[in-house]
């Protein structure tokens, strides 16, 4: 691997995001994007959860039996993702309330998985530990985005403080309330997306088609 | 390797093939063993710190659904405002057998000795306990309020419980809130929606006649807008569940007696 550590843990944010380049873990980013708060502690779990499950895995690596590796990565997932719905429900528990069943279908997030088989299988504890880490950066730095936007123009606050004060309160600002739904959260990440593909336009996938050219007549 | 010899029992172990029979079942016995045993410690420890989160929840429901909370105010000296009551369905009266500030009618619904299988069960909960625990709300000079009546019952995917708060009269709603509930969220999880709670201030449960015509539905019944609720867009099971569970909590198995009660001006 001529990877360096720095590069792990920064590739993942922009060159090589889950979301935006691998358009993976879009289910629960749409879900938990339309307040800033509750899409920073989906980040916090996911996070955790893909920096630790890559390390356990990674230690075990050479011992996992590829017949149930699997079943194998998803006892050590699951048992992440439960440790982190425990604490949530015991030390916050109005915003797990709000999670609901996202943090348990972390379990099923593709990014969790994805690092575990692609690159944790393959590599020393530290270097998939940073891996992980950074994949988990990537995708909360995406859901932050969507969060800011969501929110400040949805409800006119970020991490619910009022910033453009809303004409329901007496305000200038009227909300979009379609930036609540989950929906919007398509129109933001489709357009972040393009954003993304036209600053690094070698992010730009080959088309998989192409269109015949008819000749002139 | 040469010098597996010399490693003992767990060197061996380790470079032995993982995809052995041995290893596998090994493996998958000890991965098990070593997350379950970190599962449930997690579980235990943090048992008690969940459950006190959850009685501040219901409690901060409680003064929600009877319009009284405001953000910063403290919860549990709020919710000393209300006084707990253990109500026997049948009767509709108080009962004093229980302890009302720690009465679990919930718990007491497991319990043969306190609750009854249903037969009619149009909510979708089984057994249904005989005492519940309800909270009045007085007015400073010492007249009731308000009652808070919990009430549970089967959406599309999960059991949702909530309270419903009852004006004195026994027959204007005040509103209606669930705590818990596991619906679908952006479509059932909207009875969460307080646009959509606010439908239910000031409907009316019974008509001049006493009947029940509260409904929930997509279009409105022969009884009059003032006994229906429009039904959620797009959760239509979730909607026909509350529909079933204020039906049958408000009627003869639920509250009736006690509402009837109430009309009556007895408590």
């Amino acid at each position: 691997m001529a990877q360096t550590k720095k590069d792990m843990l920064v590739d993942p944010l922009v060159d090589n995001n889950p979301i935006t380049l691998q358009v993976l873990g879009i289910c629960s980013a749409l879900a938990v994007t339309s307040s800033l708060q509750v899409a920073f502690v989906m980040t916090l779990a996911v996070t955790f959860v893909t920096a630790f499950s890559s390390m356990f895995i990674s230690i075990l690596r050479n011992q996992i039996p590829g017949s149930i590796r699997i079943i194998v990565q998803m006892v050590i997932i699951a048992s992440l993702v439960i440790l982190v719905d425990q604490v949530l429900k015991a030390y916050a528990f109005e915003i797990s309330k709000t999670l609901s069943v996202f943090v348990g279908l972390i379990i099923t997030n593709c990014i969790v998985m994805g690092r575990a088989e692609a690159f944790a299988m393959s590599n020393p504890p530290v270097a998939s530990f940073i891996d992980g880490l950074g994949n988990g950066m990537g995708y909360g730095l995406i859901l932050m985005l969507v969060g800011v936007i969501r929110e400040l123009f949805g409800s006119g606050s970020l991490f619910g403080m009022t910033i453009l004060e809303t004409v329901n309160n007496g305000g200038w600002y009227v909300p979009n309330g379609m930036l609540l739904l989950p929906p919007s959260a398509f129109f933001v990440i489709g357009l972040l997306i393009w954003g993304f593909r036209t600053w690094k336009p070698n992010q730009v996938e080959e088309r998989e088609y192409k269109i015949q050219n008819v000749e002139a007549h | 390797m040469a010098d597996t010899q010399s490693k003992g029992l767990i060197g061996r172990f380790l470079a032995a093939s993982p995809d052995s029979v041995g290893k596998t079942i090994f493996i998958a016995v000890a991965v098990c063993l070593v997350a379950s045993m970190i599962v449930s410690t997690a579980a235990v420890s943090l048992r008690p710190v969940q459950e006190i989160n959850k009685k501040r929840d219901k409690q901060l429901n409680v003064l929600q659904v009877a319009g009284l909370y405001e953000p910063g105010i403290k919860v549990a000296e709020a919710f000393a405002a209300f006084e707990p009551q253990v109500l026997d369905l049948e009767t509709g009266q108080f009962t004093d057998q229980f302890d009302a500030a720690n009465f679990d009618d919930l718990a007491a619904a497991q319990d043969p000795e306190l609750s009854r299988a249903l037969e009619n069960d149009p909510a979708g909960i089984g057994r249904q306990s005989r005492y519940k625990t309800v909270y009045l709300l007085r007015e400073e000079n010492g007249d009731l309020d308000k009652v808070i009546l919990p009430v549970h019952g089967y959406g599309l995917w999960s059991t949702l419980y909530g309270f419903i708060a009852v004006e004195e009269n026994g027959n204007d709603i005040f509103g209606l809130q669930f705590y818990q509930h596991g619906e679908t969220p952006g479509l059932g999880a909207e009875v969460d929606n307080p646009r959509w709670k606010s439908l239910w201030r000031g409907k009316k449960l019974h008509d001049e006649s006493g009947e029940l015509h509260i409904s929930v539905a997509k279009a409105q019944g022969p009884a009059g807008p003032e006994h229906h609720i429009d039904a959620l867009a797009g959760a239509t099971l979730t909607s026909v569940g509350v529909d079933n569970l204020v039906k049958f909590w408000m009627g003869e198995e639920g509250y009736a007696p006690f509402l009837a009660a109430l009309k009556a001006g007895e408590l």
